[in-house]
């Protein structure tokens, strides 16, 4: 099987290409990093099968960095490298393409983002540069799929060419004789989102603008995810689903085993989809009916927000302050993945350089970052006691993840190195890639999480049955009574929450806590531990010592803060 | 030549163009530069700067790079011209 691998400099088109060359869909954005991992698809080329990976992006094959190691290590076993080229900055890209032309590998040339070189005024002779590199070269527009079917056409003139140069300043000169041989440059106007990059790196600007996104994007997730809520699925749920239900309810004449599992009880003879706890009445409408919405609205906006490339310039307003953290402002784009699930954005701590850093990142991230299934279930259930204790839970976690970093950079050992990253420019995000990117991970969400909550459910239901949750919240009752001041019943969905953390606040909906108890709780299990599945990948990322470390700095911050919170509330 | 003319990337004003010297650093550093398109002999302009060490933002070519505060004080640029009003901070 032919082996195919996309190579190139960060943030050139590379997960796009893939996805037009494949038909798979990946996720693809208008920042550095975004591909942390390989990613494999495969597509048919006549009658062979042909593989294809998605390499991280690499500025040199002399690895400065992991990602890098990894994209080098990579080449070894590939059978053809399409070499992804950012035509707008062609020179800063050859030094690439000439590194690749030493090897012993058959190189094509993907001259992507070509639409972009008209408007900022390139010209280049793709015949004469076609000449001087000795490989096939086709101008390509990831996004669109402009040019794809050329470069797919081409692949077999692939060609290994005879470059000679010896030593960096020798590929330096060279690469200065091609681009001044290939490229000329015509005046060109200001567009206008050159304008307000302009603006976003103004320093008043900037943290103007800074301010102006985050409260937009935070006004318009809780917009739009309220309004999904209270027009489309409460009503969904409440007319379709509910007489379903009850004739079911009937059916199984009204109570026993099979109706506690599937419908649980029922409050006043009504489905009560926040209280009953069945697999088909709560268990189907907290990931559907409580979080989704939230997952929709969130998604959406940070995939605008990616797209158009502004989380690179938020890293650098707050580089002052993640250097405090032991981090610096680029791992707050980990961060801000983590805002909606805590797995991609653990895994995305890759892109930063040092082990202490990628350790510090995916603590503070576990503790002091609640995904968006958590946020939408806190904001749903302490909500209803009033927003002043919604803005507790997030103040507590807030100050938690600064204190902790603070502490952390204090104590663990090793390095954490400067900033030093490329900010992409502006660009105008194109409505069908967001609608794939929000699809894919609207689709990813509702794959992983459903079948976990309703096992989750599943599991509560069955231990309830036996009888095993009085054991443990008896056993559980001193810490929880004295420490934190609730009620020993809420050890439930505090071990609930290992599985999912969702439905652990939904176990606190019929406890029938005070509003300081609610604060409490949500914080505590916000912080506490991760969910199953963060907590695998933060095993895979940080190792098993690192992780019992990690896991033991959530659970001291987690009841100091819970306990201080009832002290202090 | 004037010696003020050589400064560094952090002392340099925003929106003044200059051509990189040498790079006060290791190899790994100079690695990780040159892979960006900083290295001697390249023209930069400063975009920008952050207050309280915060890095530095300059414009290589189509690419802007945000480089941190210490890396951008290992960076020596000769300014363009040296006008009378131009000021060198410190």
């Amino acid at each position: 099987m032919t082996h195919i691998l996309l190579v190139g400099n960060p943030n050139v088109g590379k997960s796009a290409l893939f996805s037009r060359i494949t038909g798979a869909r990946i996720v693809a954005s208008n920042y550095p990093g975004t591909t942390v991992g390989f990613t494999r698809g495969y597509f048919k080329s006549g009658e062979e099968r042909v593989q294809v990976t998605d390499v991280p992006g690499t500025y040199t094959l002399e690895p400065t960095s992991k990602a890098e190691e990894v994209a080098v290590e990579m080449l070894k076993d590939g059978d053809l490298v399409i070499n992804v080229i950012d035509a707008t900055n062609l020179e800063r890209n050859l030094n690439l393409t000439l590194q690749l032309l030493k090897r012993q590998i058959p190189v094509i040339i993907a001259l992507n983002m070509w639409d972009d070189t008209r408007h900022r005024g390139i010209n280049i002779d793709v015949a004469r540069l076609e000449e001087l590199l000795g490989v096939p070269i086709v101008p390509t527009v990831g996004v669109t799929g402009q040019g794809i079917k050329e470069l797919v056409r081409r692949f077999p003139e692939a060609s290994v060419p005879k470059t000679t140069y010896s030593g960096s300043d020798e590929r330096w000169a060279k690469i200065g004789d091609i681009v001044n041989q290939v490229q000329s440059l015509s005046h060109r106007h200001h567009t206008w989102y050159e304008h307000l990059e302009d603006a976003s790196n103004d320093r008043i600007g900037g943290i103007f603008i800074a301010l102006l996104v985050l409260s937009a994007s935070f006004w318009f997730v809780r917009f739009v995810g309220e309004g999904i809520i209270s027009h489309i699925a409460e009503p969904l749920f409440e007319w379709l689903w509910t007489p379903l239900l009850m004739k079911l309810s009937l059916v199984l004449g009204s109570g026993g085993f099979w109706h506690n599992i599937l419908i649980g009880k029922l409050i006043n003879g009504q489905v009560d989809y926040s209280q009953s706890f069945g697999l088909l009445s709560t268990g189907l409408y907290i990931p559907l009916g409580a979080v989704l919405p939230y997952i929709v609205s969130f998604y959406l906006v940070l995939g605008m927000l990616e797209d158009v490339g502004y989380l690179p310039r938020l890293a650098i307003l707050m580089d002052t302050l993640m250097h405090k953290l032991g981090l610096h402002g680029y791992a707050i784009i980990p961060t801000i993945l983590g805002l909606g699930c805590n797995v991609p954005g653990i895994m995305a701590t890759r892109i930063l350089e040092s082990r202490r850093e990628r350790f510090i990142a995916a603590t503070l991230i576990s503790i002091g970052v609640p995904c968006a299934a958590l946020q939408a279930m806190i904001i749903g259930l302490v909500g209803q006691q009033g927003w002043q204790y919604v803005a507790m839970v997030y103040g507590s976690l807030f100050v938690s993840w600064l204190i902790i970093g603070f502490i952390l950079n204090h104590t663990v050992r090793g390095f954490s190195p400067e900033i030093l990253v490329e900010i992409p420019p502006y660009r105008l995000p194109l409505l069908q890639t967001i609608a794939e990117k929000l699809w894919l991970r609207i689709s990813g969400f509702i794959r992983e999480a459903l079948p976990v909550v309703l096992v989750t459910v599943l599991v509560i239901n069955i231990l309830y049955i036996i009888g095993i949750f009085n054991s443990i919240a008896n056993a559980a009752a001193p810490v929880l009574t004295n420490l934190l001041g609730l009620p020993k019943e809420t050890i439930v969905a505090l071990v609930v929450g290992f599985l999912r953390k969702d439905i652990a606040i939904g176990m606190l909906a019929p406890l029938a806590l005070t509003a300081k108890q609610l604060v409490i709780s949500s914080t505590v299990l916000a912080m506490f531990f991760p969910c199953a599945a963060t907590f695998v990948i933060l095993a895979r990322e940080l190792g098993a010592r690192d992780t019992v470390k990690a896991a033991g700095i959530m659970i001291a911050a987690a009841l100091t803060m819970g306990g201080l919170q009832n002290l202090i509330l | 030549m004037h010696r003020e003319r050589q400064i560094t990337l952090h002392q340099m004003n925003i929106g003044q163009t200059g051509t990189v010297v040498t790079i006060l650093g290791g190899r790994g550093l100079m690695q990780r530069l040159e892979g960006l398109g900083i290295r001697p002999g390249k023209r930069v302009i400063k975009i920008s700067s952050t207050p309280f060490r915060g890095p530095v933002t300059l414009r290589v070519d189509n690419a802007q790079v945000a480089i941190g505060f210490g890396m951008a004080n290992k960076i020596v640029v000769e300014l363009d011209k040296y006008l009378p009003g131009d000021t060198v901070t410190r």
